[in-house]
């Protein structure tokens, strides 16, 4: 073991260490173990083999709804899990750690979730939340188009109401696990206003085609298409004009989710660099002997405390329920998603040529960071929205330095 | 402050330079955006501790300030 792993406690270390310095509960400090336990066991040794075959296979989806992974954002009373805030960034954090296509398949199904539990009526809470907790039903979320990305209110989707139910027609792209799920919180228009619905993807009128890409690629995306699909009038989740308030809310959680599955990218670049770092030989000694590899490495453990912290600070707010919170994951995604891209670049050049072949994870590392820079808002969204708010914070503190 | 003066306050906010009546379509006025709509959801929720859900979120409910106060006071009854 070098010097730099000792300093970051392996998942098996002694609980009181890690609480004391991250203010974790024991009881999320033993479900982060038994995360990581899972994802060491039921993850890691296999996701190479499903990014290279761009499928996640469904026994997995299987053990994930077993483990309750799937359940996590849903009350108890409704089947679910009922993780607090701050737990299921820790499952993310794990989860990312093993394969971000994993993550993903719980960020979006727990999108779909979140807005049932957030803004559903009891009846589509009972008629839903229960099978999707089981995996009995996968959701994804339906927002982007062919030519409709940061711009949310621009969507082109439409739904037509037509006595009980909607018409829908138009296209949504980038759907993450669009190719196995069952259910899309899809947001379309109506009278020139977004709504949401949630569409049966087995609906006549609803073709699903796959998409290949060069990062997460056993998230299994696609393009669907909907040729007059008929959405019954009691899947509405929010009417004309509010569809984009469930979009944001969700998205919050999105966010969250991606940032936490971003420490795990970060823990998994500094892992395999530090490991391969101190058993390849070159030029007579260990190349973490050598310092610019050394500062290689500093980086990489700096950023993935600082992303963490960030990410566990966000998720306390969420959890207490503070209206900064939407703020905290803001700034917890924008750090660790750039930060995991950092790493990535610095676990390949620490790897050499090796680090560009698939005999290593750390190009799988560096395709699926390059995602999470695009996703749940890019990072040029990002950077326009904080730039914005730090802008507005100073105005109305009145320290504008004149 | 009662219910539709807080949400005289907050709409106005929005709506800069105009004169809004309670009854008055703030969707039409041109000022507001898709995002007003979701703060505007966050607003009643956290200042009269209600809980919007999936049948409320239809735009006559929120269409004015009337519709507003209506809709807050309804779901107050519903509550108790």
């Amino acid at each position: 073991m070098s010097a730099l792993d000792a300093a970051v406690p392996p998942a098996d270390a002694p609980a009181a260490d890690d609480r004391l310095r991250t203010g974790l509960g024991a009881a999320q400090e033993a479900a982060r173990r038994g995360f990581a336990a899972w994802v060491r066991r039921e993850v890691a040794p296999f996701a190479g083999a499903w990014d290279r075959e761009r499928r996640t296979p469904r026994s997995v989806v299987e053990r994930m709804a077993a483990e309750g992974f799937l359940g996590a954002v849903v009350p108890a009373g409704l089947g679910g899990t009922g993780m607090d805030a701050v737990t299921f960034g820790l499952l993310n954090e794990e989860l990312g750690r093993g394969c971000s296509s994993i993550r993903s398949l719980v960020t979006v199904h727990s999108m779909a979730c979140h807005a049932l539990v957030r803004w559903g009526s009891h009846a589509q809470k009972e008629a839903w939340l229960p099978r999707m907790a089981r995996g009995e039903l996968i959701g994804a979320f339906g927002l982007s188009e062919p030519d409709v990305g940061s711009d949310a209110g621009a969507i082109e989707t439409t739904a037509e109401l037509d006595g009980d139910a909607y018409v829908l027609r138009g296209q949504k792209k980038w759907t993450t696990y669009g190719q196995i799920a069952d259910l899309l919180l899809c947001f379309a228009k109506t009278e020139g206003k977004p709504l949401a619905l949630l569409v049966d993807l087995h609906a006549p009128g609803v073709t699903v085609t796959p998409l290949d890409v060069a990062g997460t690629r056993a998230s299994m995306l696609a393009e669907i298409t909907f040729d007059g699909v008929r959405v019954p009038r009691e899947n509405r989740l929010a009417g004309a004009g509010f569809g984009l308030a469930v979009a944001l809310s969700v998205l919050e959680l999105g966010r969250y989710s991606v940032a936490c599955g971003c420490v795990g990218i970060l823990r998994a670049c500094l892992d395999a660099a530090a490991a391969y770092a101190g058993t390849r030989v070159q030029g007579g000694s260990l190349i973490a002997e050598h310092q610019l590899v050394q500062a290689m490495l500093a980086e990489m453990a700096t950023d993935y405390r600082a992303a963490r912290l960030l990410c566990l600070h966000a998720g306390w707010l969420r959890d207490r329920g503070d209206p900064q919170a939407g703020r905290e994951v803001f700034h917890a995604k924008h750090f660790a998603s750039v930060a995991a891209t950092r790493a990535a670049l610095a676990a390949v050049q620490v790897h050499g040529a090796n680090g560009l072949t698939d005999a290593y994870p750390v190009e799988r590392y560096l395709r699926d960071s390059r995602v999470m820079e695009i996703i749940e808002g890019s990072t040029q969204i990002q950077q326009v929205t904080l730039g914005r708010w730090a802008v507005e914070e100073a105005a109305a503190s009145g320290e504008s330095g004149g | 402050m009662d219910n539709k003066q807080k949400v005289r306050e907050f709409v106005s906010r929005f709506v800069k330079g105009h004169d809004l009546g309670d009854g008055e379509d703030i969707f039409a006025t041109g000022f507001v955006n898709s995002m007003f709509a979701m703060q505007l959801v966050q607003f009643v929720e956290s200042t009269f501790g209600i809980t919007v859900e999936s049948d409320d979120m239809e735009i006559d409910n929120f269409r004015s300030i009337d519709a507003i106060a209506a809709l807050v006071e309804r779901k107050q009854g519903a509550a108790v």
